[in-house]
């Protein structure tokens, strides 16, 4: 008898996941061709968590668009942070196709020849592109990056838990949340937040400046609930955590779950970013690599994942278009006069890359 | 020494370069690692690093001991008890133990946040009550909750192994020999599953010592554990994995030290048997 529901528990088990595929195709007006010449060979993908539609919840798959338009299987793969994606590609023994690092990464894979030049020519969207993200510090001669999303980092809150804090990364040490404040799981912005309280540049070369930023975290570390990266999602939804910084275009997703969640970027001055799509020189599929990020570029994909990411976009297309969800959106795209004080992330000196790593091991360590 | 037949070198060779390949080659390259720089060199200085360590190390100890303490009060009895059992229900319970071993250990981990969390399932039914929250998750003993819940099939297995094969009859003989029930416990069973306890003590400790992730999220990711460091080192670049390599051939060594004690306390154990 035992035996007879199992096998029937385990049948039904399995048609809940032969019916999850049930994914209808969108019908895609595309601004260029796609050869299907490159039809069966693969692509390997490698991108930040929660960084592409993915056909959550009705939105668009794009990876499986992509896949019926041209016939690449695409394997797609994701990172947690900058810097574990650069040891997984220093480490070999991967290979993967199209990356999507942030702009001091890209930085620091060009310095040690890790990227492949983009062929501009062979993407025709490539103009929408907005040309004020062209030609940036990482990539002054814009040979190797196509930029994907650009973002701002700031402080997120629940307003039914908590009156509105000052607008300061002080809030992040204030006593007054202990046990409900967050901070980066991740050196470089953990110590952005200090950097910026202490009124220091992000990128200094200064290893004191480091040093003291280090212990203004150690000082804050009693008052904080726990290190987080993505799981801030859940911490911040769910009222488990009152207060934290996180990008900008993650909070408009949050909210959408939570309407309590409120948002300010701190006047101490804060990181933007761009995380642009790169070829590392590991390429194996590089003609099917310029596809994939044509397709990307692509209007009605663009908009698809601007809208599903939530981060600013650099695509004119999207920006331009009135139907997007996030057009003119004052925290995305604030006025010139609203703009906040803020500072790219350089690639540092390995002297002062290696100081600050194991300051934030000690600081995990203590 | 015995000599092997052709026959059995043939049915032991895939083994043996499994082994090769997998257990000998990795151990090489991690000592090899352990006693170099980044450029290549021999160097000790690796170990002079073992200090900052000091409270990872002696937090994973600590936290595995205590794991592994509470794994063995509950294992035990509980694995007393399933021999008592009809045959069946013994089917029925060691299917229960072995189920959430089907299931990947970083959902079963993350299941806990929802249990234990502020806003989780414990204080949510406590509100309900009028209680007050309680702080349960980012907590040492939400860490070691993680650690028993998810070690304990490897403590209940053995010990309860060792019970079954204990002959009835040696149990009706100390009765006869006018045993009551908690002697024939303490002089009988206890002494013929102690390699059944020990064989479980092990295989607690080593993965709740090396652990990492349980401690990232049930205990806040503000404390490293060991396990937890050589992580971060590893994840953090190649010019990191000369030390991860240290701390990794340390952990070895602890752990081997803690079963060859074990293992003569084993032995011992059975001498008086």
């Amino acid at each position: 008898m035992f035996k007879k529901v199992f096998a029937v528990l385990i049948c039904v088990s399995l048609c809940f996941l032969l019916c999850g595929c049930g994914y209808e195709y969108f019908d895609l007006n595309l601004k260029s061709n796609y050869t299907r010449e490159f039809a069966g060979t693969e692509l390997n993908v490698y991108n930040w968590g929660e960084y592409i539609s993915d056909g959550s919840e009705g939105c668009m798959d794009v990876n499986r668009e992509f896949e019926r338009l041209t016939g690449i299987k695409v394997n797609y793969t994701t990172f947690e942070s900058n810097e574990t994606m650069y040891s997984q590609l220093k480490n070999g023994g991967v290979s993967y196709d199209v990356i999507i690092p942030s702009d001091y990464m890209i930085a620091r894979l060009k310095s040690e020849n890790m990227l492949k030049k983009i062929d501009t020519s062979s993407l025709s969207n490539y103009h929408y592109i907005d040309e004020s993200y062209k030609g940036l510090f990482f990539d002054e001669t814009q040979e190797y990056t196509v930029p994907y999303n650009v973002g701002m980092v700031g402080i997120i809150y629940n307003s039914a838990l908590i009156s509105e804090p000052e607008h300061s990364w002080r809030a992040l040490w204030s006593k007054e949340y202990r046990n409900m404040s967050l901070n980066f799981n991740n050196p470089r912005d953990g110590f952005m937040t200090a950097q910026k309280l202490l009124g220091y540049s992000v990128n200094s070369t200064d290893l004191d400046e480091w040093n003291k930023a280090a212990e203004l975290l150690k000082s804050g570390k009693d008052v904080l609930q726990s290190y987080v990266m993505d799981e801030i999602y859940g911490k911040l939804e769910t009222g488990e955590a009152a207060i934290g910084p996180y990008y900008a275009g993650d909070y408009l997703v949050m909210l959408e779950v939570n309407p309590d969640l409120r948002f300010f970027y701190p006047e101490d001055g804060t990181n933007i970013f761009i995380d642009s799509i790169c070829v590392p020189s590991c390429v194996q599929n590089y003609e099917a690599a310029m596809l994939y990020i044509n397709f990307l570029l692509e209007p009605d994909i663009a908009l698809a994942n601007a809208e599903y990411i939530g981060y600013a976009s650099p695509n004119t297309a999207v920006i331009e278009n009135p139907d997007y969800c996030y057009y003119q959106n004052e925290i995305l795209y604030p006025k010139e006069e609203d703009l906040p004080d803020s500072e790219y992330y350089h690639d540092l000196p390995e002297k002062v890359r290696m100081h600050y790593e194991n300051l934030w091991l000690d600081l995990k360590l203590y | 020494m015995n000599k092997k037949s052709f026959g059995s070198r043939i049915v032991a060779a895939p083994y043996i370069v499994w082994a090769a390949i997998f257990i000998i080659v990795p151990l090489v390259i991690m000592v090899y690692f352990a006693f170099t720089d980044s450029n290549g060199a021999f160097t000790l200085t690796n170990f002079a690093q073992i200090g900052r360590f000091k409270k990872a190390f002696g937090l994973s100890i600590v936290y595995a001991v205590i794991a592994t303490v509470i794994t063995l009060l509950l294992a035990y009895p509980m694995a007393y008890c399933m021999t008592k059992m009809k045959v069946s229900s013994q089917r029925m319970i060691m299917l229960l133990i072995m189920l959430p071993m089907w299931m990947n250990f970083l959902i079963r981990t993350y299941s806990w946040i929802s249990i234990l969390a502020n806003t989780g399932l414990i204080n949510k039914f406590l509100g309900l009550l009028g209680i007050k929250p309680l702080q349960l998750i980012n907590t040492p003993g939400a860490v070691i909750l993680g650690m028993v819940y998810d070690f304990i099939p490897y403590m209940i297995l053995p010990i309860y192994t060792a019970m079954s094969k204990i002959d009835n009859s040696l149990l009706e003989a100390a009765s006869d020999l006018g045993s009551n029930s908690w002697a024939r416990i303490k002089r009988v069973i206890m002494p013929l599953t102690v390699p059944g306890v020990i064989s479980g003590i092990t295989m607690v400790f080593v993965p709740s010592v090396s652990t990492f992730y349980i401690s990232q999220k049930l205990g806040g990711n503000k404390t490293l554990l060991i396990g937890d460091a050589i992580e971060y080192l590893f994840n953090t670049g190649p010019q990191y994995y000369n030390v991860a390599s240290t701390l990794s051939l340390i952990l070895m060594v602890l752990i081997l030290l803690c079963t060859l004690i074990m293992n003569r306390f084993g032995d011992d154990e059975e001498v008086v048997v």
